[in-house]
């Protein structure tokens, strides 16, 4: 029910060996800092919002696997959505992470941190870069977990 | 040396160590965070609650005569353990972090004068760092502190350095909560001594393991956690000599630690009631008294032999696990094994021997300045007690070989 493997299926080991969008985004008129003081894990989120579209984004940080890989789905979500897309979406992660119910179709890849739930000590890894991204969104400049 | 320690048996007296967790076995390897209790603890504490409840120090009643007569048999308990020279020496406070803060704003306070410098190590948890950080700051003084070499051994040139005329205390581990590194702390008690400087020691993680003689270390203050002394948490000690307790003004005021008081004058009740301001952790304290006789019918010695074997043991193995880089390598160390795996961030290693039934600690262990100089945001720590066999170790071999499949 909880081995290694459902914490850590192939989707969230892929793109943690492989995340997209690990950059600054040239041009960004948003960035925020998310860090958790936990573990001192720290990811920035830049992005370029124009006309409440979010046009392009990327993080960069030093953090465990699970916050990378949920890091790197978000970016790939979000992109060329709008901001207000963006904050329903973190509400259906914050959902998910909880343990709440059933994925949401609209989360694709992001369903496979679903495990997450039974491990409450790294819900904050799997949310770090969404606070970033909602801080960024809002204009804040760092935001904790805590 | 006395009898070895029969650790088969030593489990039996741990009811929490035979439970599966996440449907396997536990492995409990964070004792460092804090211990688990004998079964004689946590009966002390429920008879002291089913049988002798009742305020220490003002009844006149017989339920009060024998709470008073348990904690303070505690405190003797506990100058027995130290080999403190008398029991108003020890005071008891919430743990070793209250007992640091206890020094800095009682005995740092009053004394510290713009320019003067505390000494501490690079090596220390922020709760030997941060006290010192308050007060140098509020008396413009100088936090100075002496660097660690690549094993995490501390420089004792660089230390004999910085105790200058301005020093006016040193204060670091007994033994490093990150690294298990076992500092020489006679031998630098004695180098401060020679220089008029006092000198702190925080035993939080050399208690649980090592026969601790505050009167041949030669310190001036030592404090310590119940919590990882097998005892329960909320309760822990300084212990000062007399004549620097004795000079301190208290540091909080309330009941108990006064002997008279009107509206225009109090004065301070003797030692060591003068710290103790307000009903004290009663339970507590007795509790810790019980996990302190536990210990001596071990035996001290049997623990730290038993211990250092299975460190020796352990070293040995993870020094064989492929990629696997230890973080303190001191010669001298007592009851740690920190880590990294490859470029597998700690945490995922936690989590996955978590899944194993594997309780490790990782993450920064509240010491950021340390991590900083082994170039590394956190680590994983395996920690050991006297509870602990060569079949725990051989579990977190196999759960780091289930760490490496997953992240191959």
């Amino acid at each position: 029910m909880s081995g290694p493997r459902d914490l850590y299926p192939e989707a969230i080991l892929e793109h943690s060996r492989s995340p997209r969008n690990f950059r600054a985004v040239e041009g960004a008129n948003r960035s925020a800092a998310g860090v958790n003081p936990l573990c001192g894990d720290e990811i920035t989120v830049s992005l370029k919002l124009g006309a409440g579209v979010i046009e392009d984004i990327g993080f960069l940080g030093e953090g465990c696997a699970i916050s990378r890989a949920s890091a790197s789905m978000m970016t790939a979500a979000v992109k060329q959505g709008t901001a207000a897309q963006a904050e329903a979406l973190f509400r259906q992660v914050e959902a998910l992470l909880s343990g709440s119910g059933p994925a949401s179709p609209d989360l694709g890849a992001m369903a496979s941190l679903s495990a997450i739930a039974q491990f409450p000590a790294r819900v904050k890894c799997a949310s770090l870069a969404w606070h970033a991204l909602r801080a960024a969104l809002e204009g804040s400049a760092k935001v904790s977990t805590e | 040396m006395g009898p070895s320690l029969d650790v088969e048996q030593v489990r039996k007296d741990f009811p929490i160590l035979l439970q599966e967790v996440r449907g396997k076995p536990l492995v409990y390897l964070d004792s460092a965070a804090t211990s688990q209790k004998p079964r004689a603890v946590i009966d002390a504490v429920a008879r002291y609650y089913l049988e002798d409840n009742a305020n220490v120090h003002r009844g006149v009643h017989l339920l009060s005569e024998r709470a008073t007569a348990h904690f303070e048999e505690a405190r003797e308990k506990v100058r027995r353990f130290l080999n403190a020279a008398h029991a108003h020496e020890i005071v008891f406070v919430r743990g070793a972090t209250e007992a640091i803060n206890l020094v800095a704003q009682s005995w740092g306070r009053p004394r510290l004068r713009p320019g003067d410098e505390i000494v501490i190590t690079e090596m220390e948890h922020h709760s030997n760092i941060v006290p010192w950080q308050l007060l140098c700051e509020e008396k413009g003084a100088k936090l100075r502190v002496a660097p660690i070499d690549d094993l995490g051994q501390l420089r004792l040139d660089e230390l004999e350095r910085l105790l200058g005329p301005r020093t006016r205390l040193l204060s670091l581990a007994h033994v490093s909560n990150a690294l298990g590194t076992i500092n020489p702390a006679r031998e630098i008690v004695s180098m401060a001594r020679e220089r008029n400087v006092p000198v702190l020691l925080d035993g939080a993680q050399a208690a649980p393991h090592l026969e601790v003689d505050v009167q041949a270390l030669g310190c001036d203050f030592y404090a310590f956690s119940g919590h990882k002394l097998f005892g329960p948490t909320g309760i822990g000690v300084l212990w000062g000599r007399a004549e620097l307790l004795e000079a301190m003004p208290p540091w909080q005021g309330g009941g108990d630690m006064i002997s008279s008081v009107s509206f225009e004058r109090t004065t301070w009740n003797k030692l060591p009631w003068k710290f103790e301001a307000g009903t004290p952790d009663i339970a507590g304290a007795i509790g810790l008294g019980a996990a302190i006789d536990y210990l001596s019918g071990l035996g001290m010695d049997a623990v730290a032999a038993h211990e250092s074997d299975l460190l020796a043991y352990g070293t040995d193995a993870l020094r064989q696990v492929p990629g696997l880089r230890l973080i303190g390598t001191a010669p001298k160390r007592a009851g740690v094994l920190s880590f990294l795996l490859g470029d597998i961030h700690p945490h995922d290693v936690g989590t996955v021997l978590d899944g194993e039934g594997i309780a490790i600690r990782t993450g920064h262990h509240c010491a950021q300045p340390l991590m900083r100089r082994f170039g590394v945001p956190a680590t994983a720590r395996a920690s050991i007690a006297l509870y602990n066999r060569r079949a725990d170790i051989d579990a977190l071999l196999r759960g780091l070989q289930k760490v490496r499949e997953v992240f191959g």
